[in-house]
């Protein structure tokens, strides 16, 4: 039962990270459809942006909001001088933009930072805590938590506010959106800034435990996205679902069959699910016209 | 005056067939036949991803795993089996396109990005195998890939190699461009348009999107125990994830559904990072931009896109 534990948390830990790349995802997506691979860049600048930072001598709390607005910055740039200029083009154009793009910004992170592993120390310092005979670090809840509430943030957000309805709108269908006198282009540039924001507060998160370097962004971008599809492309709730499960299979995974072989039960999984739920867990059933 | 007319089909050809003629007489040294062997090399299986990417409309991020079960083909046949490596090569190919006739038939059913996630997991999946069976594949250091010998000919060195793929792309094309003039070939682009319309027309749509799948799995498998027994050795790296993302991206930038965009494609990321090179650590940014700015500005791919600026929008 300890052992259970102990994978559910170190799971939980990093589905959690896999969770908040694949919002980022889902709403880049329904926004502007465009499945954005450098969204795990955005992880990737929180970390390291904080790291370094805090080496300059930046406190903390302040590093922390400079690496978010830092890939603010870099996801409305990418939105304004990638994705809008090539309006119009086909969806797999669209994808290869962004994986271009998520090669220059892993081409500018070496450049400016540099290409070795770092850490941040753990903000809630402390000793693990026992619960049910396994422990769990502080960084950990705080992992959890801190998805928690942006999770519910970004929920006010959606249904609270005009312009989480606008963005909503938008998604569900663009020129009717437009007709209602919703700044669509607006709305898309927002949407990239905020997945931006939700995946550079992951990255500040969790560079305590799993360390961060200029490379992190690629497979986190690969899970967040298989999480995303997992969960069911576009819908936000499937996407946290999405992402814990492909955590907490990775964890059970490696602690009860093999650790070689991790990455090959989420796979296997998410390969059975899309057998029997071809669009995924909580995903609509398509139509297509003819 | 009347040009004497080539069909589009043979144009193609010959086409890479002069490429591949003329490029020796402007190659100073063996480094540039060298870089022009591992463009024929990924040409060829972006080639085959172009058919089902581009024709058949499914897409695959997966293809680097193909690649990978040529490539260690070479390898593990003769060092584990004592199977010669000429021999090995097209039981590679069998087997790369019987595992994707088995993975194709649940996988194609999927549509669009589900497709894409599902194809990248069967890729993760096979390239985790070489990573982790390392009795057989060395692991993480890959292992060594004894020369190929035909009728007591060692095939070695970069000249000999770039006539081998060279060669062996023409005839792909061939191939390609047969099959595309086709039946099938047509089938594929009906697909491509509209699944349930074709469907209603009598088209086999599950059939012939394997057809296209299990034959580009072939092609891939093909170019990837070319890399293998060129280069000497094969890694992990040989197949895993980036590398299908590579292949993506060439077909992309190529230009999907162009099979001298699948060459042009290829040159572009092989040639491209060689050159670039001279920026140092500046190189990916620079190849980054260069992706973005060629997508924005040659949507289509950049042989379509260039094709019909010259000749004018076939619409």
């Amino acid at each position: 039962m300890a052992q259970f534990l102990q994978y559910a948390f170190s799971g939980l830990t990093v589905g959690a990270v896999y969770a908040l790349v694949a919002l980022g995802f889902t709403l880049i997506y329904n926004a502007s459809g465009v499945i954005n691979f450098a969204q795990g860049e955005f992880v990737m600048l929180g970390g390291m942006v904080t790291v370094f930072a805090t080496m300059a001598g930046v406190p903390l709390p302040l590093a922390a909001l400079l690496a978010i607005a830092v890939a603010v910055l870099v996801g409305i740039s990418l939105h304004l001088f990638a994705i809008e200029p090539a309006k119009g083009a086909s969806a797999v154009t669209l994808i290869i933009i962004t994986i271009g793009a998520s090669i220059l910004l892993r081409g500018l992170a070496s450049v400016i930072f540099d290409k070795r592993f770092h850490a941040l120390p753990a903000f809630v310092p402390g000793e693990p805590l026992r619960i049910g005979g396994a422990s769990i670090l502080p960084q950990s809840i705080l992992v959890l938590a801190g998805a928690a509430i942006i999770v519910l943030l970004l929920w006010l957000f959606m249904s609270r506010t005009l312009m989480g309805k606008a963005m909503i709108a938008t998604a569900a269908n663009r020129m009717s959106a437009r007709l209602v006198g919703i700044n669509t282009v607006w709305i898309i540039c927002a949407s990239f800034a905020v997945s931006a924001a939700i995946g550079a507060v992951g990255g500040i998160l969790v560079a305590p435990i799993t360390l961060t370097n200029y490379d992190v962004g690629t497979l986190l971008a690969l899970k967040g996205f298989s999480a995303a599809m997992l969960g069911g492309m576009g819908n936000p709730l499937g996407a946290i679902v999405g992402g814990l499960v492909v955590g907490l299979l990775e964890a059970f995974g490696a602690g009860y069959i093999s650790s070689a072989y991790k990455d090959a039960i989420a796979f296997i999984v998410i390969l059975l699910v899309l057998f029997v739920m071809p669009n995924g867990l909580f995903g609509k059933a398509g139509v297509e016209r003819v | 005056m009347k040009m004497p007319k080539i069909s589009q089909r043979h144009g193609v050809v010959l086409a890479i067939l002069a490429i591949v003629l003329l490029l020796p007489f402007v190659m100073p040294s063996n480094f540039y036949f060298r870089i022009a062997t591992l463009t024929f090399i990924f040409a060829l299986a972006v080639l085959g991803l172009n058919l089902v990417m581009g024709y058949a409309g499914q897409v695959s991020l997966g293809h680097g795993g193909f690649f990978g079960i040529g490539a260690y083909a070479v390898a593990v046949g003769p060092v584990h089996f004592g199977i010669p490596g000429w021999a090995a090569l097209p039981l590679g190919a069998a087997l790369a396109g019987l595992i994707a006739f088995l993975i194709g038939r649940p996988i194609l059913k999927l549509k669009g990005h589900y497709l894409a996630v599902a194809t990248l997991g069967m890729g993760i999946l096979i390239a985790m195998v070489f990573t982790n069976e390392a009795r057989f594949t060395g692991g993480p250091d890959g292992m060594s890939v004894p020369r190929l010998v035909l009728f007591g000919w060692a095939v070695r060195g970069p000249i000999t190699w770039y006539w081998v793929s060279g060669i062996t792309l023409v005839i792909a094309a061939w191939l390609a461009m047969n099959l595309i003039d086709s039946p099938t070939g047509r089938a594929f682009r009906a697909i491509h348009d509209s699944e349930p319309a074709s469907g209603v027309l009598g088209v086999d749509v599950a059939r012939y999107k394997l057809t296209a799948f299990v034959l580009s799995a072939v092609y891939a498998s093909i170019a990837g125990a070319f890399l293998a027994l060129y280069d000497g050795g094969v890694t992990p790296r040989t197949a895993d994830f980036l590398r299908s993302i590579e292949f993506v991206t060439m077909a992309v930038l190529g230009g999907l559904g162009s099979v001298i965009g699948s060459l042009v494609g290829a040159a572009f990321l092989t040639v491209l990072p060689q050159v670039l090179t001279v920026f140092h650590d500046y190189e990916h940014i620079v190849l980054g931009l260069l992706i973005i700015l060629f997508m924005i500005f040659l949507r289509e791919g950049i042989v379509p896109a260039i094709a019909n600026r010259i000749f004018g929008r076939q619409r």
